[in-house]
């Protein structure tokens, strides 16, 4: 992939999980992981935003102008999941691919890229703690190591379709900017 | 016209949006001031980039500078440029203070889980190192959550970054 299909596949991604841990802003099960995926969403939408602006020069056009086909994102992060268990296997999946790429964009020839994902890395730093440290709670829970081979495919899945899930996603996700074309916000 | 001085002395004055007690200046975020004539350029460097508060800052930095008679020039710059480590001496102290326990300096290798949950973070309020990791996560980006086992006093620590 070439480093600008990598850094959309990566902030479509950032973008999308960011949404997805942020649905449990108000119902995780306990108040300290209400905290925690809040402010991992966050990071990550933060993340999100970095890379649309080193891509384009109107970073909100890019994250919610595009039609579904459009995106880059990968299905492990599309998936409407409603347990804890897939949650965290998904967390702990995504950390897990979402470092190497991170490692490789620190290497970019291109001075900004590497400093953004220097800075990105940083960060991520403290989401790969919380993942670990769920996995190794979870370890020798069955509905949680089931939930990771079920989820284990997703990773690499096409980036090119969406899920059936993505639909209702994108719907929500873009529908102030849809409502108000042209709008500054 | 001003100096890069008194610029850097004006935008000390500015308080941190979420933590008050701190200015931009000691957070660390505002660097390379740079003045050419009326033009006043200054860099905004995020502690976290998805800090809502960027653009409170950036805006308060250029109406400080316009009310010196300066013509503002802010820039964002999102690359690695601020850690932790770049809260100055002054600015740790009245984190502190103010019972935020301060980043603990930053090594070669991002923290480790096990250096976290050891007992090596001082609690703000009475100084103990008996305390423990609550959340890795906190009010915001930038802070986690501990518990003085001396005093029993729940805290707020600044991140290493």
């Amino acid at each position: 992939m070439r480093e600008r299909e990598q850094l959309l596949a990566l902030a479509d991604d950032e973008l999308v999980i960011g949404w997805r841990d942020s649905e449990w802003t108000g119902i995780a099960p306990t108040l300290e992981e209400d905290v925690a995926f809040s402010s991992i969403a966050q990071n990550e939408i933060g993340h999100a935003r970095a890379v649309y602006e080193l891509l384009a020069e109107d970073a909100d056009a890019l994250a919610f102008d595009r039609a579904p086909e459009e995106y880059r994102c990968s299905p492990l992060v599309e998936l409407r999941l409603l347990d804890w268990a897939h949650t965290i296997a998904r967390r702990y999946l995504y950390e897990q691919t979402d470092r190497e790429r991170i490692e490789r964009l620190m290497q970019s020839d291109d001075p900004v890229v590497a400093g953004i994902a220097r800075k990105i890395d940083r960060e991520e730093a403290y989401h790969r703690m919380h993942a670990e440290l769920w996995a190794e709670r979870l370890r020798d829970e069955p509905r949680f190591t089931q939930a990771l081979e079920e989820l284990r495919p997703y990773v690499d899945g096409d980036r090119a379709t969406r899920t059936p899930e993505f639909a209702e996603l994108w719907d929500e996700m873009t529908c102030v900017r849809r409502s108000a074309p042209g709008a500054e916000w | 016209m001003v100096t890069a001085d008194q610029v850097l002395a004006a935008l000390d004055e500015i308080p941190d949006p979420e933590i008050p007690v701190i200015s931009l200046v000691e957070l660390g975020v505002v660097r390379d001031v740079e003045v050419d004539g009326a033009r006043v350029s200054v860099t905004l460097t995020p502690t976290f980039l998805g800090c809502p508060a960027l653009e409170a800052m950036k805006h308060a930095l250029e109406e400080k500078i316009a009310s010196i008679g300066g013509d503002p020039d802010v820039t964002v710059e999102r690359g690695d440029a601020w850690t932790s480590d770049s809260i100055t001496a002054a600015g740790r102290e009245k984190l502190r203070a103010a019972g935020f326990a301060p980043p603990v300096p930053r090594e070669a290798t991002a923290p480790r889980l096990v250096q976290l949950q050891s007992r090596a973070f001082r609690c703000p309020y009475c100084g103990s190192a008996d305390t423990r990791l609550e959340n890795l996560f906190g009010p915001t980006p930038c802070r986690s959550l501990r518990y003085c086992e001396s005093c029993r006093q729940p805290f707020e620590q600044f991140k290493t970054l």
